[in-house]
């Protein structure tokens, strides 16, 4: 392989990493704070793609604005999820509360088939993002230099929010104990809405992205993406953001260039993450960045 | 300032306050002493919110608390150190006391406060960036009194402050207590340590299973009989 077609496959899986890595970074959240894998947030994450699509191809209305709209009306659909899904069995057994989010995640799928139908649908690109970029004799497609750098902007916004801000504090305060943090008088259910809002922020944006980068939109299209950074999630340490983002670029890096040096093995691609997230369980099961935790009793 | 009149608690199939009623009046520290499972922590748990009582009353300040929402009955300067500390691990001694002053939008003054609480311990703002997690009970116990005063309260309650601290530790924090009693807080104090908590009480309330068998002057209760028998080992 030319160095500079293994450029090619690098820019590729950062871009996909990115994207992995903007998804990873709800499952982990809501994890933190409410010890719930949130089996919904591909679908979240579909929902996104949806929206900014039916806005440019339904309204006719200019990409940036459907992507902000998309993103505005994903981060509503996060919190009416947690209020509907997840806050009635706030006191429930964990169990219920996982299979209310396994629930959550069939109706918005099979509700997306009935509504946006089957069939795939093409993601409309703006020639901004297809615009091929040459670079040193490497030629490179727009949109996959525009995702990392987007999702660098999304990550320090993040980081700025969860670690400067006071919203942020009490967002770590109640993922370590609820009553102290209500006596402080934090609301912990808006910030658990907060939390819900900022994880499905970040879907919608990585979610859109995707749609730029594999323009083919179909109701299940957040099921495999889900799966992958749930385990990207956990590879990282579960409930911990810089986790998140580390388990997502190994992740993404891992596929491409798994399939960038033996292409024989092109068929195996999606396991890669299952085979990463058993390594993991065996080796390090806390994840890369997780602390071994004493389960509260 | 807090009057609690016929406070009924249950949870979990337990009548945990049987009818209590109790008065904290403005600038005294009063304290409940009891066996565990008294019902102490149930009653200063009741009046933040943080139990459901079913039935009786909770005034604070002429209002009626009762079952308010914590952030409400924070808001109106009622503060619980709860048992064990509870400081948040993961952030920093800085992070803990700026969560203290979560309620408030008066910027000045809370960095007024903040100056206040350090020159009170000033161990805390030897370690102002370090993880709240990290430090020894005593330290912790410090970081939860300073960010229980961070609300800027009119009454403090404090759940076994001493509990698990080295006796010359327990000394500095009923020495803190008096201290903070002097700049005008109210104290609503519960104490193994019955001996301790009486001292420095101008009243107290002995709880047993549910109800208070016995109320008076904290010098009475320490020279009382029984509870020098049940409480105070002799």
């Amino acid at each position: 392989m030319s160095f500079s077609i293994f450029l090619q496959h690098l820019v590729n899986g950062i871009s996909l990493g990115s994207l992995y890595a903007l998804l990873a970074i709800g499952y982990t959240m809501v994890y933190g704070i409410l010890r719930l894998i949130n089996f919904a947030h591909g679908d979240v994450f579909m929902l996104g793609t949806y929206i900014a699509f039916y806005a440019m191809t339904s309204f006719f209305l200019p990409w940036w604005m459907s992507f902000l709209i998309a993103i505005a009306l994903t981060c509503i659909f996060g919190i009416i999820l947690e209020r509907s899904a997840y806050r009635p069995l706030r006191n429930s057994p964990r169990i219920s509360v996982m299979i209310s989010a396994i629930g959550a995640s069939f109706l918005i799928q099979n509700l997306a088939i009935v509504i946006f139908g089957g069939r795939p649908k093409a993601f409309p690109i703006a020639p901004i993002f297809s615009r091929i970029l040459n670079i040193g004799g490497v030629s490179i497609v727009s949109v996959s230099l525009i995702i990392p750098v987007i999702t660098a902007i999304a990550l320090y916004i993040l980081n700025y929010i969860v670690n400067h801000t006071k919203v942020g504090m009490a967002m770590r305060a109640v993922s370590r104990d609820y009553e102290a943090s209500r006596l402080m008088g934090i609301d912990v259910n808006s910030i658990i809405s907060f939390t819900f809002g900022t994880g499905s922020v970040l879907a919608a944006i990585g979610g859109i992205m995707w749609g730029l980068k594999y323009p083919q939109l179909i109701p299940l299209m957040g099921l495999m993406p889900g799966l992958k950074c749930f385990i990207a999630a956990v590879v990282g340490g579960i409930g911990n953001i810089r986790g998140a983002v580390i388990g997502g670029f190994i992740l993404g890096l891992g596929e491409i260039m798994i399939v960038a040096f033996s292409p024989a093995l092109s068929g195996y691609r999606d396991a890669f993450a299952f085979v990463l997230l058993i390594i993991i369980l065996l080796v390090k099961p806390s994840g890369l960045m997780g602390q071994n935790t004493v389960e509260k009793v | 300032m807090l009057k609690i009149r016929d406070l009924n608690v249950h949870y979990g199939g337990i009548h945990a306050l049987k009818g209590i009623s109790i008065d904290v009046p403005e600038n005294k520290i009063v304290t409940l002493i009891g066996a565990n499972g008294a019902g102490k922590s149930t009653t200063l748990r009741s009046i933040i919110g943080l139990v459901k009582s079913s039935s009786g009353s909770v005034v604070y300040d002429g209002q009626t608390v009762t079952n308010k929402r914590t952030k409400d009955i924070v808001s109106k300067g009622v503060v619980l150190v709860p048992e064990g500390r509870r400081v948040f691990p993961n952030l920093t001694v800085e992070e803990n006391l700026i969560l203290g002053a979560y309620i408030r939008k008066d910027k000045e003054a809370i960095k007024r406060d903040m100056e206040w609480v350090y020159q009170l311990f000033p161990r805390l703002k030897e370690r102002v960036w370090q993880k709240a997690g990290t430090m020894s009970g005593g330290e912790q116990q410090m970081l939860a009194v300073a960010r229980a005063l961070m609300t800027k309260p009119k009454l403090l309650m404090m759940d076994e402050p001493s509990l698990g601290l080295a006796p010359l530790i327990v000394k500095d924090i009923f020495g803190i207590i008096k201290e903070i009693h002097k700049e005008g807080v109210t104290i609503l104090l519960i104490e193994q340590n019955a001996k301790a908590a009486l001292e420095i009480a101008d009243y107290g309330y002995v709880l047993e299973t549910g109800s208070i068998v016995l109320e008076g002057e904290g010098k009475h209760l320490l020279s009382n009989d029984e509870v020098q028998k049940a409480y105070l080992g002799e």
